[in-house]
């Protein structure tokens, strides 16, 4: 599955400056891990013991992971992936 | 004067005084941390007393250099000695924090005036917020009253007395088909691009500050002394752990003595994320989507949820949530025996003190202030039920025996 991963304005930092990457990944887990092997930084700014860090929101087409699978959410060809801080609002 | 800068809440790293809210290496929220060591106990109580009525008489304790101008300034709302309601409950002695009055009549002011003054600081010509109402009203009147442009983004389905009471002030509302958490998502990615000041995303470590002002009125209107409770809404979490750094920060000076109060959070059931985490022992909130008449508290992803969980566990105080019809139940306990009229968040606030008091969760010597943060003019489908009109002819028959007899009964 070829799929977008968005990255947010603050972690751009550590992808070159770039906001959208193709990877494969047949879940949310998989596209991400694909992220940071190209990007090693950005698993210790996102993740913590194997998981998302607690502030941080992971959305497959706009939906929350939480109220899928988690990271082990299925993606469909084209679906975008987007990461965003979870401490907005209110 | 305090000084200040910004601050990650979980990692520490300091950040330039600018419009950003997330710490590039934890992904934790940005806060805004003072230095008040240069600032003498006595000569700040004296610079409040002599202040302006209402909440920039606290601005050594808000993130300006200069006390900010700002036209619609809120605060210095009634607290209210609730002894009919006390009666009600069986405790002594209660106090209710009436936010309503405010100038678009719910505690958003607060936040809006203080996030708008920042905006204006650094140079921002638009602002813009997720809203779940309320502060849809506060960004749009605020920014009418400056002179700023406005957009306001609101779930499509908000009461009509939110959208009417936000549209009158000229903004651009923006209606989205979905919940809260909707909004909230697509405002902190239109963030990204606009060049806006958007209140409770990339402005919202300032934002939250004007919630502290709430504590410090307290402090100040029970004549510098602190309760031993307090009950307060819980959407975001944000107004009830600012609340917590109020108290604390003139604790720490000294301008008030005792001890942090205990901690009630209340939420309806129909969105109770925070409560739901309490009760089962979490550490963090799972996300729910929210179906609730209480729709000013319908945060189904609360950005602050870890921080009052740990607030009230470390208070031993509680999260609870209350039913719909215990929302209706706790506007009507209000009106009947305070005399304020509030929505449906200060229904929830009732219902869930009501519910504490039932469940001798408070000593009755305990002195409780409950914070009524909205207006129930913006909530009226919650109260057409509970009551009817007598409708008669004009004569002085039609009342005195058509109708007296059974009033009076």
């Amino acid at each position: 599955m070829s799929v977008t991963v968005k990255i947010p304005a603050q972690l751009r930092g550590v992808t070159d400056g770039e906001g959208e990457i193709e990877v494969d990944g047949t879940t949310v887990g998989e596209a991400l891990d694909a992220v940071f092997s190209e990007h090693d930084d950005l698993r210790e700014r996102i993740t913590e013991d194997g998981g998302l860090r607690r502030f941080v929101n992971v959305y497959v087409s706009g939906e929350d992971i939480r109220f899928q699978d988690g990271l082990d959410t299925a993606l469909q060809d084209g679906d975008e992936v987007t990461i965003l801080p979870a401490v907005a609002g209110g | 004067m305090a000084t200040w800068e910004l601050r990650c809440k979980e990692c520490d790293t300091a950040y330039p005084p600018e419009a950003r809210y997330v710490c590039e290496q934890c992904f934790g929220p940005l806060e805004v941390s003072y230095d008040f060591s240069a600032l003498d106990a006595e000569e700040a109580r004296r610079k409040i007393q002599a202040g302006s009525p209402g909440i920039w008489r606290y601005s050594d304790f808000l993130p300006f250099d200069d006390p900010p101008r700002a036209p619609l300034e809120p605060g210095l709302t009634p607290l209210i000695r609730a002894d009919r309601l006390a009666d009600r409950l069986g405790l002594e002695e209660v106090w209710i924090k009436n936010d309503a009055a405010n100038p678009t009549h719910s505690f958003k002011d607060r936040v809006v005036a203080v996030a708008l003054a920042k905006a204006r600081e650094l140079g921002f010509e638009t602002v813009a917020c997720a809203s779940t109402g309320n502060l849809a009203n506060a960004v749009a009147a605020h920014a009418a009253a400056a002179g700023l442009d406005s957009y306001v983004f609101v779930p499509a389905d908000l009461e009509e007395q939110k959208l009417l009471a936000t549209g009158v002030y000229g903004t651009s509302l923006v209606g989205v088909r979905g919940t809260y958490d909707d909004v909230n998502r697509l405002c902190t990615e239109l963030c990204e691009t606009r060049p806006w000041a958007f209140v409770n995303v990339n402005l919202r470590p300032y934002y939250s500050q004007g919630s502290k002002t709430l504590a410090f009125e307290t402090v100040e209107q029970l004549g510098w002394s602190l309760p031993d409770r307090i009950v307060c809404p819980i959407a975001s979490g944000s107004l009830f752990t600012k609340l917590a750094r109020g108290f604390n920060e003139w604790i720490d000076l000294g301008l008030v003595k005792g001890d942090l109060p205990t901690f009630n959070g209340a939420q309806a059931h129909g969105c109770s994320p925070v409560a739901t985490a309490f009760g089962e022992g979490w550490e963090a909130c799972k996300p729910q989507r929210p179906e609730t008449i209480a729709k000013s508290l319908a945060i189904g992803n609360p950005a602050d949820g870890v921080y009052a969980l740990e607030l009230a566990r470390g208070t031993e105080g509680s999260i609870d949530s209350v039913s719909d019809d215990e929302i209706r139940d706790g506007i009507r306990l209000l009106a009947e025996t305070t005399g304020i009229f509030t929505e449906t968040a200060g229904g929830v606030t009732t219902a869930v003190l009501a519910k504490l008091a039932q469940r001798g969760d408070i000593d009755p010597s305990e002195r409780v202030v409950a914070y009524i943060t909205g207006e129930g003019l913006k909530t009226l489908d919650a109260a057409r039920e509970g009551f009817r009109m007598h409708e008669i002819e004009p004569t002085l028959e039609a009342f005195e025996s058509g109708l007296e007899p059974a009033l009076t009964r």
